[in-house]
């Protein structure tokens, strides 16, 4: 081997060498300083100091703290318990929508990150109505954001005339969409009736643009199908047990004795599951994560 | 060390000298003894936090500058003046020649920092009247700056090994930005998933890592600082440097230089 060759055998070697143990002590570092990672840092909390940062790129900004409030939520969401809290959702998104106050996506996903109910979301509905009505005043054209105010007063804030309100600039407004002010009459005179929260929810799935939207207005529509229809179902199988004085062995047993008209499946087109006990069970419960029966217990 | 490279390393450093490299310093000194003074009259209760925060983050930026626009130019301008062909016409390795280059400049760097360190400890007594146990962190932190430097030097000498000297400066610059914001790209790419998970992460552990060397907000606060923290942030920074400078050595042995 001649001596150049040996030169560059050997940096190549210590190369390799020098490139694996750097990332094995980086892996290391990030260990011993957990605190430092993505999740809790909220580097610049004013937004008006960031503005000064960035030097008049305000939007690649507010891009990047659109993507951090993203992976905040979905981080936290993914890995889930009962005492998961989203401390840094609400001021991520508000520094968010004050560095561009013309990012619709961020008002639109992030009321809703705030909306649902924890461990799902924030819970924060005061919030969502902030982030909001902050969306609202400046982009009073947006009738999607008036559309998103009603949702979280009506079915978060139980606030059906401000909800009535909301829907009724939605539905009326210059590019407004029409489809939306049967929901401000409804809430106005049928405020609290589930029959109107789903009606909000099938209209989100038919008019989202966006297939995290619709798949979310989906799950809520399903879930609340299925809160429906499993004390339907159970009522079904009393009614066998109070026939037979027996619990039914199956659904076709019972579609068998007349009671129902065939084997029933749960709103996601799968079939229940029949407890020995009587109790009505989906096979895939992660299909209804809004739902609040039917739902085996996992404790 | 060989004296080949010992030679190569002082005059590197001697050049810069020459080159008035040094002379950061008095504007470094005038900062803090301004810092210093003016501060202690229109704030309350901050002024050491300030002096250290001040202090050490001068300390940093004024090194990386001279890191990236001397680093850039060791190559470079030793073709552009043809004294590297007199150089290597003696018997001198063309990687001995790339490791004495980079160890005179992060001497150079060594020499800048301790006078700034210097400057930072006196406005620091100035203002507090006497040091702590806890001044102990700033010394610390002025460690990791150098081992933040020795990186930077590494980086600017490999780009300068094949590319010219602005392209050098924009690409170890980003690299700067980039490895300030390190972990954060581990963190987002943790969150990918699939091929373009593992595509991502060995982007991000390329990356060099500035911010597990950055404790400078810790030492104004005087909090200590882990001694394995120290022992890993050495280990990191000579293997980081290792690396660039070993691709340095290989690329500049394949160069044509006629």
């Amino acid at each position: 081997m001649t001596a150049r060759r040996s030169i560059t055998f050997a940096f190549a070697v210590l190369l390799v060498v020098c490139l694996l143990g750097q990332a094995a002590t980086v892996h290391r570092l990030d260990q011993m300083r957990p605190e430092k990672t993505l999740e809790e840092v909220l580097y610049v909390p004013s937004a008006k100091v960031l503005q000064r940062l960035s030097l008049g790129y305000n939007g690649l900004l507010a891009d990047i703290y659109w993507t951090r409030a993203v992976q905040y939520f979905g981080t936290r969401l993914s890995s889930r318990t009962k005492s998961t809290r989203y401390d840094l959702l609400y001021p991520l998104l508000d520094i968010t929508t004050d560095l561009d106050r013309n990012l619709i996506p961020a008002y639109e996903f992030g009321a809703s990150f705030l909306t649902q109910t924890p461990p799902l979301g924030a819970g924060q509905a005061d919030n969502a109505v902030k982030l909001l009505k902050k969306g609202v005043a400046a982009n009073p054209e947006q009738w999607r954001l008036y559309f998103d105010l009603g949702f979280v007063y009506y079915l978060n804030l139980k606030d059906y005339a401000a909800a009535a309100d909301a829907f009724r600039q939605a539905g009326s407004m210059p590019g407004g969409n029409p489809n939306v002010l049967p929901m401000a009459a409804a809430s106005a005179q049928l405020g609290g009736d589930p029959r109107v929260a789903r009606a909000l929810w099938q209209l989100t799935y038919d008019q989202a643009s966006q297939d995290l939207v619709r798949k979310n207005a989906q799950a809520h529509v399903r879930s609340m199908d299925l809160d429906d229809a499993v004390p339907y179902l159970e009522s079904k199988v009393a009614q066998f047990r109070a026939q037979h004085g027996r619990n039914p062995a199956g659904w076709m047993e019972m579609a068998r004795a007349g009671v129902l008209p065939g084997v029933p499946k749960d709103p996601a087109g799968d079939f229940y599951r029949l407890t020995a006990d009587g109790h009505v069970l989906v096979q895939h419960p992660d299909k209804f994560p809004f739902a609040t029966r039917g739902i085996p217990d996992t404790e | 060390m060989s004296a080949r490279i010992r030679h190569i390393a002082f005059n590197t450093f001697r050049e810069a000298v020459r080159d008035r490299v040094l002379y950061n310093l008095v504007f470094f000194a005038v900062l803090m003894a301004g810092a210093s003074i003016l501060l202690g009259q229109i704030s309350i209760d901050i002024e050491r936090q300030v002096v250290v925060n001040l202090g050490l983050s001068a300390v940093s930026l004024f090194g990386v500058v001279i890191a990236i626009f001397i680093g850039i130019g060791l190559v470079a301008k030793e073709i552009e003046r043809r004294t590297l062909y007199t150089v290597l016409a003696r018997p001198v390795r063309r990687w001995e020649f790339i490791v004495g280059k980079f160890l005179g400049l992060v001497g150079t760097l060594v020499v800048n920092t301790f006078f700034m360190a210097l400057g930072v400890f006196a406005a620091l007594l100035y203002v507090a009247r006497h040091f702590e146990r806890g001044d102990l962190s700033v010394a610390v932190a002025l460690y990791f700056i150098v081992l933040e430097f020795v990186v930077i030097t590494a980086l600017a000498l490999l780009f300068s090994s094949f590319s010219s000297p602005l392209l050098s400066a924009v690409l170890t610059f980003a690299l700067f930005i980039v490895g300030t914001f390190a972990e954060d790209l581990r963190g987002f790419a943790a969150m990918t998933h699939g091929a373009v998970r593992g595509i991502v992460t060995v982007m991000a552990y390329l990356m060099p890592n500035f911010a597990a060397l950055n404790v400078i907000s810790q030492s104004a606060h005087q909090q200590p600082i882990a001694g394995s923290l120290i022992l890993y942030n050495t280990v990191y920074a000579v293997l980081y440097a290792g690396a660039a400078l070993a691709g340095a050595v290989l690329i500049f042995e394949r160069r044509n230089l006629k």
